[in-house]
Order: structure tokens, then sequence, then C-alpha cells
């Protein structure tokens, strides 16, 4: 009688102890967040400000003097900033339509052998690292055409975002019932117009959540753009010439030692878009709740 | 007549795919050709050698092979207990609660923030505390590069993990507390059991991507061209040799580097294969 008593201690001591330990790793686990975000904010904040967003970057030498006569750093990121709206801006437009129309095709064909292949492929592309992306790119566009662009770093950008959107696009259609597209049908509406009336309207929240996410996933990408954008220190339009964007400034900034300062507000900035988006796509799944 | 052209247009949409497959495959085989064909595939990834002065030029991917494959097993198993940790907190002890959402979005946030993000909070903050350690002399390595991935596959692991611990079935573990386990025994009996192959490929995804991540192991590596002897010492992973010399590279060297890429694709291509494999396996059951 007694042994079973104490069995039963141990046995609820031991739960107790797996209990306590799982909650401490698991706020372990939260720690470098918060420690990540107080860096950037801490170190970030004091060179935060309008500069950042309407000058271009100074030389390295420009900062240098600056510093020598205690001024603050003569310059911001403009130019990163233009140039991830440029070349983010391209990705997206190329990667919305094609991401889309596959993933329509796919939630469309779910058993045909054909549908399988595609699915499997568009897995591999979304295992690609990113610094593979960029050789991609590189030997896509870079090569042929002679030289770094905005072009191949959206090149690169969609290979990364495409699999993405299609993923979304397909589960979110597939979660559809079926009676709404057989409505559609049975009133006689084309094809064509209850995809683009029907489905396409009905799972705009999951699939705008999608695109939102893989637009904040690719925002900070660095690797793929050192190999396609390269950068620039000025605003540059121009799909066909050098490119920076505010990752790669931040690795520039990281490796000149008086430009350094400017690498925490240039992540803070980065990172209050991207939680920006990530916390639309959020709402609007929400909202739309599919 | 629209409704062919459309279906039309969805059907080459999804050849696209087939043919940026095949791009992509292309232009990574035809520019490693030159590195292959002058050492053999087996002669370039079973070299050590990666001396790039032009008197004694030899390129080999071991070095790097084996710094990529050091980092990113530790970096596994640094995130094992507490994406494990993380998982159970938000699929088993506090499923469906607030407290659970609030920590997976926290965690969630994590996956978020970009590598080089994490290579600068791993250089700042983490290498300092390496050299406090007693690492090695500069804090760069194997050792700090690992932490800091770690940190960066948590919310791959853990929220993989999570979803397939919240399947299992209410009532087999109703059906384990009647009979008077603890909440212990009936995870360590029944929800982990069950949910096990999709917490192995989860981990194994965590993995793929530990494998791939470029900017923050750039960072935090040391970026020497030798086999790491060990965790304290600096390397290079084959990301990273590709992010740092990359720019400078022509000839020989460049298609090394591309054959080095092609390498890396491969790896993580089979071990996100695997990963798949076991799930689609689990949904079948």
């Amino acid at each position: 009688m007694n042994d079973q008593v104490s069995n039963i201690k141990r046995r609820n001591r031991t739960d107790k102890t797996a209990y306590v330990l799982i909650i401490v790793f698991a706020i372990l686990a939260m720690v470098p967040l918060f420690l990540i975000l107080g860096e950037v904010i801490i170190k970030g904040l004091p060179n935060f400000n309008l500069r950042l967003f309407t000058e271009v970057t100074p030389s390295s030498m420009d900062a240098m003097l600056a510093k020598a006569n205690g001024e603050s750093i003569p310059g911001g990121i403009l130019n990163g900033i233009t140039g991830t709206l440029l070349i983010v801006g391209l990705a997206i437009i190329l990667t919305i339509p094609i991401g889309l129309f596959i993933g329509i095709y796919l939630a469309d064909h779910q058993s045909s052998k054909f549908a399988k292949t595609v699915s499997f492929l568009t897995d591999l592309m979304q295992g690609i690292p990113s610094i593979v992306v960029g050789i991609i790119a590189y030997a896509w566009i870079v090569k042929p055409f002679g030289g770094y662009s905005a072009l191949a770093g959206s090149v690169a950008l969609t290979i990364m975002m495409l699999p993405m959107v299609v993923r979304s696009t397909e589960e979110t259609l597939k979660m559809l019932p079926v009676s709404l597209k057989e409505a559609g049908l049975a009133l006689g509406s084309s094809y064509t117009n209850v995809v683009f009336k029907v489905l396409i309207p009905s799972g705009f929240g999951g699939i705008f959540t999608g695109i939102l996410l893989a637009i904040s996933r690719v925002m900070g990408e660095t690797a793929p753009l050192m190999l396609t954008a390269l950068g620039a220190s000025i605003v540059n339009w121009n799909i066909m010439e050098p490119t920076s964007a505010i990752p790669l400034l931040i690795w520039d900034f990281y490796n000149d030692p008086n430009l350094v300062e400017l690498v925490w507000s240039s992540s803070l900035l980065l990172l209050i878009v991207i939680f920006i988006l990530n916390w639309l796509a959020k709402l609007i799944a929400r909202k739309w709740k599919i | 007549m629209k409704d062919k052209i459309f279906k039309g247009l969805l059907f080459f949409s999804a050849i696209f795919i087939l043919i940026l497959t095949a791009g992509i495959i292309y232009a990574l085989v035809a520019r490693s050709l030159e590195s292959f064909q002058e050492y053999g595939i087996w002669g370039f990834v079973n070299n050590s050698e990666w001396d790039p002065r032009s008197a004694t030029e030899e390129y080999g991917a071991l070095s790097f092979v084996v710094g990529t494959l050091y980092t990113s097993f530790f970096a596994l198993l640094i995130c094992i207990p507490f994406s494990f940790a993380v998982a159970l907190f938000t699929g088993e002890y506090f499923k469906g609660r607030k407290v659970a959402s609030v920590v997976s979005s926290i965690v969630d946030l994590l996956a978020g923030i970009p590598s080089i993000v994490f290579g600068l909070w791993g250089f700042y903050s983490i290498r300092p505390l390496a050299i406090e350690l007693g690492v090695n002399a500069q804090g760069f390595g194997i050792f700090t590069s690992s932490v800091v991935l770690a940190v960066m596959i948590i919310p791959y692991a853990s929220s993989l993990s999570s979803e397939y611990l919240r399947m299992v079935p209410k009532n087999l573990k109703e059906g384990a507390y009647s009979l008077g386990a603890t909440r212990l025994e009936v995870i360590t009996n029944v929800s982990l059991p069950m949910a096990s192959s999709g917490i192995v490929s989860s981990f194994i995804l965590a993995l793929g991507r530990a494998l791939g991540e470029t900017m923050a192991v750039t960072m935090l590596i040391g970026n020497t061209n030798n086999i790491p002897s060990g965790l304290r010492d600096t390397g290079n992973t084959m990301a990273s040799v590709i992010a740092n010399q990359f720019g400078e590279a022509d000839g020989l060297k460049l298609s090394s580097l591309i054959a080095i890429g092609l390498l890396l694709f491969i790896i993580t291509a089979i071990i996100n294969l695997i990963a798949k494999l076991i799930m689609n396996k689990l949904t079948n059951v």
C-alpha cells in the first residue's frame, strides 16, 4: 500500500517537473526575439530620422570626415528604399499572375499525374537555398545581359515567392466548398467567370494573405541580391542597372567601419516594414476567415 | 471559346513550373561543368583543398560540405529542446488557449526576422558571449554560427510539430487519462508516438533550412577554407563560401563556386524530399 502511494507521488513529481521544464524552455525560446528587437530598437532609434528616408548613402570618406568633426553621418538609405521598392515591386508583378494561375490549376486537378508533378516541383523550388537562387538568376540574367541589374534581383525574388504564392492559392481554393463552383457553373456561368467572379473573390483573404507573407519573406533577403542586383550608391529606377536594396545596404554598412552606425537604423526600418506586412496578413486572414 | 483560352492559360502556367525547374537545373549544371571536367565530380567533392592563388590554383568542396553539416547538425541539436518545448506548450499543455496563440505568434515572429539581422545580433551579442565563454579568441566559428542558426530554425521546427501534436485524436488521450495516466505519461505514451513521424519530419525540414542559411552564417563563421577541427574552430559553409567569394570570382573559381551551389541544391532537395516522404506516409494512414 505504502509502496503504491510513493509510486503515485513519484509519478506526479515527474509530471510536475516535466511541466515546469517545458514552460521554462518555451519561455527561453522566446527570449532571443526580445533581445534582437531590443538591440535593433535601442541602437537604431538615435539614427532613425527623416534623413534616413530622404538622402542617399554617403561615401565612406564623407562619413569619416563628419565623424571626425563630431557630426552625425551625412546621409540615409533612400537608394536602398527605392531599390527595394523597385526590385520587390517587379518581383510581385512577375509572381502574382503566374502564381495565381498555377495555384488555380493545382486546386482544380488534384489527382492528375501532371498536377502531382507540378506540385512536387513547386515543393522542390520552395526548398532551394536563397544563395543558390542568386546563382540561378546570375546565370539567367546577369551573364546573358552582361551586367548586374534590378531585373536579375527581381527574378531571384520571383523564384522564391512563386512557390509560396502557388501553395497559398491552392490551399485556399481547396478549402472553398465545391458547391460554390458547381452553383456558378449550374447557373450557366462560364468557367472563366466562375474563377474570377466566384472563386478568387471568395478566397481573396487567403490568397492575399499568402501574397503578403511571401513579400515579407523576400523583403529581407540579402544573399540572392548580392549576386544579382549588386547595389548602387544612387537612386536608380532603371531595371537594367545595378540597384541597391535595404538589406544590401545593411551588408555594406556592416563591412564599412565609417558607416557601421547606420546598420541599426536600416535594420529597424526593415523590421518595421516586415512586421507590418506580417500583421496585415494576420489581420486579413482573421477578417476573411478563409 | 473564352474558357478554352483560359484553361489553356492555366495549363501553360503549370507547364511553366516544369520549364523553370529545367532552367534551374540546366543553369547550375552547365556552369558547374568546367569544374567537374577539371577535377571529376567525386574528385571535386572529396577534395578539401581550396586554393585560389593562380600559381597553385585548386578547388575542392569537402571543407565546406563538412562545415555545412557540422553547423547544421549542431544547430539542430541545440534547437531540439526549445522547439520541442514550444510545440508541447502550444500543441498540448495550453492547446487552444490564448497563451498558446500568443507564444506561437511570438515564436513565429522569429521566422520573419531577416537572416542579415540575425547576423548582426550574432556579431554584436553572441560573439562577445562566445569570447567570454572561451570558445576562441575572436568569437567567430562553428559554435557561434550554430547557436544563431538554432535560434533561426526554432520557429520552423516548433510550429509544424505543434500542428501534428494537435492532430492527435482526443479520445485516445482521454482513454489514457481515464486509466490513471499522468499528463507526461499521456504525452510520452500516446501523443508523441502518434505524432512522431510528423515531428521528425518537421525537424528534418528545419535541418534543410539550416543547411541553406547564408547571411548570418557568413557573418559569424570566420570564413576559413579548411575542414573545421571542432566546434571551437572557424570554417565556411557551402552557402557562406559562395556569398563571400562569388563577387570577385571568374573562370575555374566561379565554376567551382557554382558547383558548390549545385551540391547544396541537391543536398537540401534530398533532405526536403525525405521530410515530405515521411509526412505523406503519415497522411495516408
